[in-house]
């Protein structure tokens, strides 16, 4: 009865163990696996529990810390040659309009390989081991593990033992293929394989480290099952770019009311004028953490179905969250230099659910916001507490192209 | 402008510009090539003087492309024995030589147009006094010494040598160099510090470069001569009187009246002193933000302007070096060498930033106040939002001072000021201004 929807399409290479044919060699191969990560040493960030308002002098400092050292890492892993090509040799500019989208023309990013099928038509899937998987990674790939400190203060700690403490560790690792300079994949509980699903605990951590860097150049991202995750296994992205992104700057109205549950300061908008239980969606932290957007999308689903414009899929612009977002990066020249307002908005047009299909994600929402409230207590104790976390029930997450701030 | 050519000997060589425009080469060669005091010709690298009409248009334009057609006759009307030298043409050439100085050492003006200054030295000509001089081009000041030179015939006479650089007063780039030749009459004082100390000028002798703690490096204006000279006899070096130092310097003056008074024609206007950071386009005030937020000492030079200025410094920079920010605003970064930096290590940087990498060496630098420190040096293209090259970083480290670095390795840590500098410099477009959309 179920039909299974796929799409093809060419897998972005975020590691150097990802591709077929690549040595795999047992273990000895120092990766992130079982077999070698818990003998291992690797620095370690070890983040402050609460953070305290950015305002102070001291923080500021604290807070230039934590970008220095992973720009100083991923700098040092540019110069071992680790990346796939230098992202910052391709041209970028703002396209002319209100918003500005950010375009980049990035023509070695793309591998000219066969594409790959993937299953749209389901946001949660299990874990597969015998596809690729952080796990895999080696470990000149890592930049360092990051946990909580519990304490008040952020420190680093040049060589440290793998953190077995109550849960497998937290890694930072680069992006062989970046989009941006210092993009790198955050990977909470690398051992444990956990499938491409947010749940609290790992939204907070992403949280943490948004608010750690303490920039709002500087996001973090989630793209699901979907939504043009191509690794089945809990991760989420940040990169670091000076401009700001479209979606940050459009007009949002707040759709929550301030009647009730204000306590916890938390107010969800909904995006004006911008371009889904099981419908694939993108999370977008910025501002430090503030602010998280969330966007539900059929692209995938209509691509399956073949309802997407023929010029459209030419571009092989899959919109995840950095798309969504306005950073979009273009593999053909052509694209580039024709770029403009309007065909960014035709691609999110393709992205956005219709205005009926919001409206019942947004009640779903609603109903399962009713059953985060017991949770907020714990929740309000970061920054402002202007931020919930809506992830929850294991099935789905909330849906909505929503801004949550 | 062509490239450097490639046989240029490494004493020569300053960290330089990138590879559009050619190298800036001393002034003053190393004399080794040289055989005998009658060899006058020195084989190599400066341009051949006659015969090529291409050639004699380029060192003309050399000129008039700063200053306007009639600055060659004015130049004619004055007296006194001096040249213009253009150091951004390969080879560091004559392009002008005074009517005096033909009178003076013997040689037709076309004779010494597109060669290199050093075909006035001879055999007998202090290495010291030579090397005061390369350091001070390549420093681009002002010097003045008492030298051995020699004139067409193979005769030898002692000049006061007065060299300025001559600074485009808007934006301080180098134009040219201006040498004054004021001869020395004999009889005078033999210099103070000669007896006793034959030994520690040998050592000179033998090495191009100067030692530091070699005495008649840095005393200028008094000369040594080798105790077994060979075709003067026992002629003792001259000290310059005062009347013949004020005598250079008026010449000096003259000629640059001469230049701005047909400057003023093409808009250009020179002067002796560079005008620091008066012409260095200035940055957006987000960019200076940002970088005023890396706490690492560094600088950022422009690869595309010539000589490769520094158009930033950060604040660890100037504590470091202790320099102003004015002071070192526009000039290239080899005002931090001194006798001790490693030639070859120069020559490295050189080859990695024309070849568009990134290096990390480890080198004697120094300070304002002469003292020198151990710097750890990483140098790194940048690039901005077109994808190309647009500025070079250079971060610093003293390696003998005490720092916490966080738990960072000295490395990490300094990579982090290239990624941070990197990230800022990202969202620059090629006109300089900030990535924003339009409102």
């Amino acid at each position: 009865m179920e039909m299974k929807l796929t799409i093809k399409r060419v897998p972005t290479v975020v590691s150097n163990y990802q591709e077929e044919g690549r040595p795999r060699g047992g273990c000895g191969r120092d990766c992130l696996g079982g077999c070698c990560l818990p003998e291992s040493k690797l620095p370690l960030y070890v983040f402050k529990a609460s953070p305290k308002k950015l305002s102070l002098q001291e923080d500021a400092a604290g807070a230039d810390f934590f970008l220095n050292l992973l720009l100083g890492l991923w700098e040092d892993r540019m110069a071992r040659g680790l990346f796939r090509y230098d992202v910052t040799a391709c041209e970028t500019k703002v396209i002319q309009g209100n918003l500005g989208f950010v375009a980049q023309l990035n023509e070695g990013r793309h591998l000219k390989k066969r594409p790959t099928e993937f299953r749209v038509d389901r946001v949660l899937q299990p874990f597969d081991a015998a596809k690729f998987n952080f796990t895999k990674v080696g470990q000149e790939e890592v930049l360092f593990q990051f946990e909580n400190g519990g304490g008040d203060d952020s420190f680093f700690v040049k060589i440290a033992p793998i953190s077995t403490v109550e849960h497998a560790p937290n890694v930072v690792a680069i992006n062989v293929s970046p989009i941006e300079y210092g993009h790198v994949l955050l990977i909470p509980h690398v051992l444990d394989r956990l499938p491409q699903r947010i749940d609290q605990e790992s939204f907070l951590l992403a949280l943490h480290m948004a608010a750690e860097a303490a920039s709002p150049f500087f996001r973090l991202g989630y793209n699901s099952l979907g939504a043009f995750a191509t690794i089945n296994h809990l991760h989420f992205q940040a990169y670091y770019l000076t401009v700001p992104f479209p979606v940050e700057k459009a007009a949002t109205k707040i759709i929550f009311p301030a009647e009730h549950m204000m306590n916890g300061g938390v107010k969800v908008s909904k995006l004006m004028n911008y371009p889904d239980n099981n419908v694939p969606y993108n999370v977008l932290i910025s501002d430090c953490g503030k602010k998280i957007f969330l966007f539900p999308q059929c692209y995938a689903e209509k691509q399956a179905l073949g309802e997407v414009s023929q010029e459209l899929l030419d571009t092989q612009v899959n919109p995840a969250v950095w798309e969504i977002s306005g950073h979009i990066v273009l593999k053909r020249r052509s694209d580039y230099e024709e770029a403009s307002e309007a065909s960014a908005w035709r691609l999110l047009a393709e992205v956005s659910l219709s205005e009926e299909r919001f409206e019942e994600v947004m009640a779903y929402i609603f109903d399962a916001a009713g059953l985060v409230e017991s949770n907020k207590e714990e929740v309000s104790e970061e920054e402002d507490a202007t931020y919930t976390s809506v992830a929850i029930a294991p099935p789905a997450v909330a849906e909505g192209c929503l801004v949550i701030q | 402008m062509r490239p450097p050519p490639r046989n240029t000997p490494p004493s020569s060589l300053a960290p330089g510009p990138a590879p559009h425009s050619p190298q800036i080469v001393s002034f003053l060669d190393d004399l080794s090539a040289l055989d005998s005091p009658g060899d006058r010709r020195v084989a190599g690298r400066s341009a051949a003087a006659m015969g090529d009409g291409e050639q004699e248009r380029r060192l003309a334009a050399s000129l008039t492309a700063r200053y306007s057609d009639w600055v060659v006759e004015a130049l004619d009307e004055l007296p006194g024995s001096f040249l213009l030298t253009d150091p951004a043409m390969p080879g560091h050439p004559i392009v002008y030589a005074s009517r005096g100085l033909a009178s003076h050492t013997g040689y037709a003006r076309r004779e010494v147009l597109g060669r290199n200054a050093r075909l006035f030295q001879g055999a007998d000509t202090d290495r010291a006094a030579v090397s005061g001089v390369r350091e001070a081009v390549r420093g681009q000041r002002a010097h003045q010494v008492s030298i051995l030179n020699y004139r067409r015939d193979g005769s030898p006479h002692w000049v006061l040598l007065h060299l300025s650089p001559v600074f485009h007063a808007a934006d301080g780039r180098l134009l040219h160099f201006l040498a004054v030749q004021v001869p020395i009459a004999p009889a005078s004082r033999p210099p103070p510090c000669r007896t006793g100390r034959p030994a520690v000028f040998a050592a000179c002798r033998e090495d191009a470069r100067v030692e530091e703690d070699c005495p008649c490096a840095s005393h200028a204006g008094v000369v040594f001569v080798d105790v077994d000279t060979r075709g003067l006899d026992a002629e003792e070096p001259r000290v310059a009187s005062d009347h013949e130092r004020e005598k250079a310097l008026s010449t000096a003056n003259s000629i640059f009246s001469a230049l701005n008074r047909y400057s003023k024609l093409t808009g250009l206007v020179v002067c002796g002193k560079r005008c620091g950071s008066v012409g260095i386009p200035a940055l957006s005030s987000s960019l200076n933000l940002s970088l005023g937020r890396i706490k690492q000492s560094f600088v950022l030079t422009d690869s595309h302007l010539p000589d490769m200025p520094i158009i930033y410094a950060s604040d660890a920079f100037l504590l470091l070096t202790g320099y102003s920010r004015e002071e070192i605003l526009g000039c290239n970064c080899r005002f931090l060498n001194g006798p001790g930096t490693s030639l070859e290590v120069l020559e490295e940087i050189n080859q990695h930033i024309c070849s568009e990498q990134a290096c990390t060496v480890h080198l004697l630098n120094y300070r304002k106040d002469g003292s020198s420190f151990r710097d750890l040096l990483h140098i790194s293209p940048i690039r901005n939002a077109s994808g190309k090259v647009a500025f070079h970083v250079w971060v610093h480290l003293d390696e003998g001072a005490k720092y916490d670095f966080n738990g960072l390795t000295p490395e990490v840590w300094q990579l982090g000021a290239v990624g941070a500098v990197r990230v800022a410099v990202r969202s620059l477009s090629a006109s300089g201004s900030l990535l924003r959309p339009s409102q």
